[in-house]
């Protein structure tokens, strides 16, 4: 088996006694103190991930907005400067290479955070897209190793936050912005130096919060200090259900190579008056129809549904789909799913069943923004 | 009582010709806290080595395997509405209770000592 990697934080966690597993070829904490203590913290108070799994790219050039138009399903071009989009690299079938941010530096940087699992795919697909792109003023930096990634999450994050950045004025960060600022240091030489730390209004749980990168040193600092200050460690656990509950789409489970960003529920993330790989595709699924549609879905019974569990037609029991993520949601104390199923009965109220072990359950057809995020618009 | 093990982490603890079904300490620390306990009817048959039910965590289901064939006269309808006990006391909070058709099937099983072991390879 190839060896796992680890994050600067590595230590950390096991010192606070973490359950530890693989995640993406890196040894990640799953959960400290247990799953439900720490997503109920991100709810209501503050928590921190490490999420320094998560990899990074820079694309720089006078042509860097046309290109990442040309591999990205969101607009670029209509961004500000400090301004992030959320959306998908498509391929040539109008499948997900990979769902990212895309931070605006300028109209001639881009800054793209992408999942931890795809890193080696997204890396090749970028530089093979760019080596077939026209446009000469291109440079592609691959920065997943430089960077460290914290995600300060909940309705007390910016309070821990700022107290700990005295000189930023977090609350003036919108959502879906961000700040680049320095954090003192002293190099090798016993020189001051400024390290770049990046600090966005972003996250992945439904509630208001923050990522930040910066280097090992600054982030290895800054996880003591906002632990110190009370916001409670929280691991990968906690990070599906709380994203779950919000909606949000896991790579691997609700998006893949095979499935489209608007089977996926995500149509508003593409811009298809715009050209980029896989658009035409998009754009026929668009008006001839989908065929199969992740949903939301309430088990009506005890039983709990979980990844992989089919979906049944009522009467027939024909599959028409499976479950991608399940979970008694911990903020609702609903027996919940996200499922791909036909699209015959992906309609709001439908009645299907789940199959769970020897048993089947009905379930009905509801929203799959479970839990209303607390965003700070 | 004696008690037994299988290597999927059940055990049967035994009354006479009566096996307390359930999971072991070292699995119920493994899961973290319980969320719902799938369990069987009462009064159908299950073979040693057939799952009978699941025990579920936030993360994940877990199929539970039966250490002993014979009737389940009966399932613990204490862990319905609280499934967290299996976490909190789990060799006192059994799931199934068994009367055995075939006592010798416990000669297959692992002693304490044996599953301890297994556990501290783990």
């Amino acid at each position: 088996m190839e060896e796992l990697k680890t994050t600067c934080l590595h230590g950390q966690h096991k010192a606070l006694g973490a359950k530890m597993s693989p995640f993406a070829g890196f040894d990640m904490p799953i959960e400290y103190e247990g799953i439900e203590a720490e997503h109920n913290a991100v709810r209501n108070h503050a928590g921190v991930f490490d999420v320094s799994h998560m990899g990074e790219v820079r694309i720089e050039g006078a042509d860097a907005t046309a290109f990442v138009n040309h591999i990205f399903t969101n607009d670029v071009a209509a961004l500000d400067d400090g301004q992030i989009a959320y959306g998908m690299l498509t391929n040539e079938n109008g499948g997900v290479v990979d769902d990212l941010l895309v931070y605006r530096v300028s109209d001639r940087e881009y800054f793209l955070v992408i999942n931890a699992a795809n890193i080696a795919k997204d890396e090749k697909w970028i530089l093979d897209q760019m080596e077939l792109f026209p446009g000469e003023d291109l440079s592609v930096s691959l920065e997943s190793e430089c960077w460290s990634e914290l995600a300060v999450q909940g309705p007390e994050a910016e309070a821990r936050l700022q107290e700990i950045f005295p000189d930023a004025d977090l609350k003036s960060i919108g959502f879906y912005r961000f700040v680049e600022l320095e954090a003192e240091a002293v190099d090798e030489d016993g020189e001051q130096i400024g390290l770049p730390v990046v600090i966005s209004r972003t996250g992945y749980t439904g509630e208001d919060g923050f990522e930040i990168y910066a280097d090992e040193a600054v982030i290895s600092e800054l996880w003591k200090l906002l632990l110190e200050s009370g916001v409670k460690p929280c691991g990968l656990g906690c990070r599906d259900t709380l994203r779950f509950e919000a909606g949000l789409p896991l790579y691997g489970d609700e998006l893949a190579d095979d499935i489209t960003p608007l089977e996926a529920g995500l149509g508003m993330f593409v811009k298809l008056d715009k050209n980029f790989v896989g658009r035409d595709i998009l754009a026929a699924q668009k008006s001839e129809g989908l065929r199969r549609k992740i949903v939301g879905l309430e088990v009506n019974g005890m039983a709990i549904p979980r990844h992989g569990y089919e979906i049944l037609a009522p009467g027939s029991e024909e599959v028409i789909g499976h479950v991608t993520t399940g979970y008694r949601s911990i903020s609702l104390g609903k027996n919940l799913a996200m499922a791909l199923i036909n699209a015959d009965h992906a309609a709001l109220g439908s009645e299907v069943l789940v199959r769970v072990r020897k048993k089947v359950f009905p379930a009905t057809v509801i929203k799959k923004r479970f839990y209303t995020p607390n965003y700070k618009k | 009582m004696n008690t037994y093990y299988l290597p999927s982490h059940e055990y049967a603890r035994i009354d006479g010709n009566i096996a307390y079904i359930g999971i072991s300490e070292y699995a119920a620390k493994q899961l973290g806290n319980v969320v719902y306990v799938d369990m069987p009817e009462a009064d159908t048959d299950v073979e040693a080595g057939e799952d009978f039910g699941a025990i579920e965590s936030v993360k994940a289901a877990s199929d539970l395997f039966s250490p002993v064939s014979g009737a389940i006269i009966e399932v613990n309808e204490l862990l319905l509405d609280n499934p967290r006990l299996v976490s909190e006391d789990p060799m006192t909070n059994w799931i199934i209770k068994v009367e055995m058709s075939n006592p010798d099937e416990l000669n297959d099983l692992l002693t304490p000592e044996a599953y301890a072991e297994l556990c501290a390879k783990e």
